[in-house]
């Protein structure tokens, strides 16, 4: 018993160890991407009935992927932000694409048809595409709406969370993550935080 | 709409036709304080060695799961407060929608535990100080009993899965 207690917690200690060794080897779990990966790329319905994919844009300098939807509340708080983002950055070459992820037979409000009619509403300027058949977000790791995900012109992930520190006030943020590492990838530095969290609606699947 | 609003007049008149009822129902309301993260962060979890089994349910009612999971969880505190089970609820939901959408969530329910509002934006600063493990998506439970603090980003589907998590705490 004690040579089992003593060899459980000798390998402990190496799991430790290593964990604290190299940060790559805890990502490596399957539960998506973390920071230094590459991204998969994607072929997704947008709300105009064309297919987008990052690698429709050749001179990018980088994609703003956002993990959204329609009946989320925190979305709503968020969604204005959206075309003042895409305004702001695509002249600078990073392209913001928001991707549907939830299943519409959970929520009907997700639908296709009400993602159309959300982007008309809102005058998304922006592809707002749909992950039918729920294929893509998990190879990201998104776990919420909204959820961003930040990506060199490579697809390398430099930044995971959340758009700024106040989803309920636009004038009231102090710190604007997203921006913030944007402009730290363009001076050449790394983004600092990487990664932050934020409260969100899970994605819907079907039990 | 005359009629309607005879309807309605006739529902509110029975709803607060009984003085003692009404009471309760101002005691229950006054039950929902609105804390920012640092007030609230005392009542999660006091480390009280061993002696109380605790279950928190981060939740809101425009949480489709959250309102979802809430009567396994009510159930399992009918069954269990015998045994000492505590139970607090945090709300996300908005402030300003603390009597449009919470109160009325909890009366329906006929939640008589704690219900805390968690008002509070600075999110990077408290979700991980909930649990490191937390990528900030609700339904979130923690179970946990003095030193032993379990977190589960999750939705439980029925009392008995609930029941897998808290009975090791609170038969231990």
């Amino acid at each position: 018993m004690i040579k089992n207690l003593l060899q459980l917690s000798l390998l402990s200690a190496a799991l430790m160890f290593f964990s604290f060794a190299d940060p790559a080897i805890e990502s490596t779990g399957g539960d998506g991407l973390s920071i230094g990966d590459v991204a998969p790329d994607f072929s997704l319905k947008n709300v105009d009935g064309n297919y987008v994919s990052m690698s429709d844009y050749e001179d990018a300098n980088g994609f703003i992927i956002i993990f959204s939807c329609n009946h989320c509340p925190f979305v709503v708080a968020y969604e204005d932000r959206y075309n003042e983002l895409h305004e702001k950055y695509a002249p600078r070459g990073w392209h913001l694409i928001a991707i549907n992820p939830n299943d519409p037979v959970v929520v009907p409000e997700d639908s296709f048809e009400n993602m159309q009619e959300r982007a008309r509403e809102k005058r998304f300027k922006f592809p707002y595409v749909f992950d039918d058949g729920q294929r893509i977000f998990p190879k990201y790791g998104a776990t919420r709406t909204p959820h961003v995900f930040l990506l060199d012109s490579d697809r390398v992930v430099h930044y995971i969370g959340a758009i700024d520190d106040n989803h309920r006030d636009a004038d009231q943020v102090e710190e604007k993550y997203l921006e913030n590492a944007i402009s730290a990838i363009e001076r050449g530095e790394r983004p600092n935080p990487a990664e932050t969290r934020a409260i969100g609606c899970t994605i819907k699947v079907q039990e | 709409m005359k009629i309607i609003l005879v309807a309605l007049g006739l529902l509110l008149g029975a709803n607060f036709s009984d003085a003692g009822d009404f009471a309760q129902k101002a005691d229950r309301v006054s039950k929902v304080d609105v804390l920012n993260f640092d007030e609230l962060e005392p009542m999660l979890c006091p480390e009280r060695a061993g002696e109380e089994t605790m279950v928190v349910n981060f939740f809101a009612t425009w949480c489709q799961p959250c309102v979802k999971e809430m009567p396994y969880f009510l159930e399992l505190y009918e069954e269990y407060r015998e045994e000492g089970l505590r139970f607090i609820i945090v709300s996300l939901d908005f402030p300003q929608h603390l009597e449009s959408r919470l109160l009325p969530f909890i009366e329906e329910n006929n939640i008589e535990v704690e219900v805390y509002l968690l008002d509070d934006t600075r999110q990077n600063y408290w979700i991980p100080k909930v649990s490191e493990d937390w990528s900030g998506s609700i339904p979130a439970t923690i179970v946990c009993n003095g030193e032993v603090r379990k977190f589960y980003e999750r939705e439980f589907h029925n009392t008995g899965e609930l029941k897998e998590v808290v009975d090791p705490l609170l038969f231990n």
